[in-house]
């Protein structure tokens, strides 16, 4: 196969399979934060701001795999 | 293939060797903006305050308690370069919205600048509030073998404060784009609506982790302990 048909593919299979994880982490911490503010209405502004750190932490993973796909599709040193 | 490139921009004009870019405009744009903004808002200001200046000391002690909520020590310090970064940003990102504009986060050089400056503002104020030996031995903490891994953690993580808002803004306005091309007129309006609030999220979550990461440098000599270390109640 020619790079650039394999180097597409390849972009597609980074963001399919990696945002299987962060996808099931988001859920997962969107899931106990909701827990936590209905046990504890109070401090729910400690928990969202928590939550949106952390949900950006979690995200970063998805994202580096965009950034590879990118890499991938328009900056593949390979495919010239 | 290389030209519709989301890693590569658009040169408008040059001056001498300096390649001006529609980013760098939009940039400056932005910053005289926010400069002209402030500098006008803040002409008249009053014991008794205005309707106008209710709202703009709203948005400084906001961002002020948030600080200080985040680390938890005397945010004064702070407020002038994370308010202004966050107000910057929430420009910005919601700037990709009007017609014509692109906005500066979406191409990778604006958040590389701004996580450079966070990285170098961590630095600086560590090293203000510790002294030079203090700060670099906190690199040493808890273990001294630990040291290559945090050195490593504080690149990765700029690293990383660049990516997610280039990668966040840029897969948004690619998104809008590809559907406007699939599907005409109604259909990218809420999608648009979403890339607003993702904006607004980002430069929420870019300024609360250059918080988070400028309060790790300061330590914990902050002036009074937040509780109490707990003793043991009954001593044999």
């Amino acid at each position: 196969m020619d790079a650039k048909i394999i180097s597409i593919i390849a972009a597609a299979v980074a963001v399919a399979i990696g945002s299987i994880g962060p996808a099931l982490g988001e859920g997962r911490s969107v899931a106990a934060a909701m827990d936590a503010i209905a046990r504890q209405p109070e401090a729910a502004g400690t928990i969202s701001r928590t939550l949106f750190v952390g949900l950006a932490m979690i995200e970063t993973m998805a994202i580096y795999c965009l950034v590879i796909a990118l890499i991938l599709l328009f900056a593949n040193p390979y495919a010239r | 293939m290389t030209q519709n490139s989301p890693l590569m921009v658009a040169v408008v004009f040059r001056v001498g060797p300096v390649d001006v870019t529609r980013t760098v405009i939009t940039t400056w744009a932005l910053m005289a903006l926010l400069a002209a903004g402030s500098w006008t808002l803040t002409r008249r200001l009053a014991i008794r305050p205005s309707r106008r200046q209710m709202v703009l000391e709203l948005v400084v002690t906001g961002i002020l308690s948030q600080i200080e909520e985040v680390t938890r020590k005397n945010a004064r310090p702070l407020l002038p370069l994370l308010g202004t970064l966050f107000l910057f940003l929430l420009t910005a990102n919601v700037s990709g919205v009007l017609p014509g504009v692109q906005a500066p986060t979406a191409r990778i050089e604006t958040p590389a600048a701004l996580a450079l400056v966070v990285f170098l503002a961590v630095h600086g104020f560590g090293v203000r509030t510790r002294g030079l030996i203090g700060y670099l031995e906190s690199f040493a903490q808890p273990k001294l073998f630990m040291l290559p891994l945090n050195v490593l953690s504080e690149i990765t993580r700029t690293f990383s404060l660049m990516v997610r808002l280039f990668g966040n803004i840029m897969s948004g306005e690619f998104l809008i784009a590809l559907v406007l091309a699939l599907a005409g007129l109604i259909l990218p309006i809420p999608l648009m609506a979403l890339e607003l609030l993702i904006g607004v999220v980002q430069a929420y979550i870019f300024s609360v982790l250059a918080t988070v990461f400028i309060g790790a440098a300061l330590g914990e000599t902050s002036d009074e302990p937040l509780e109490a270390p707990a003793k043991p109640l009954d001593q044999p």
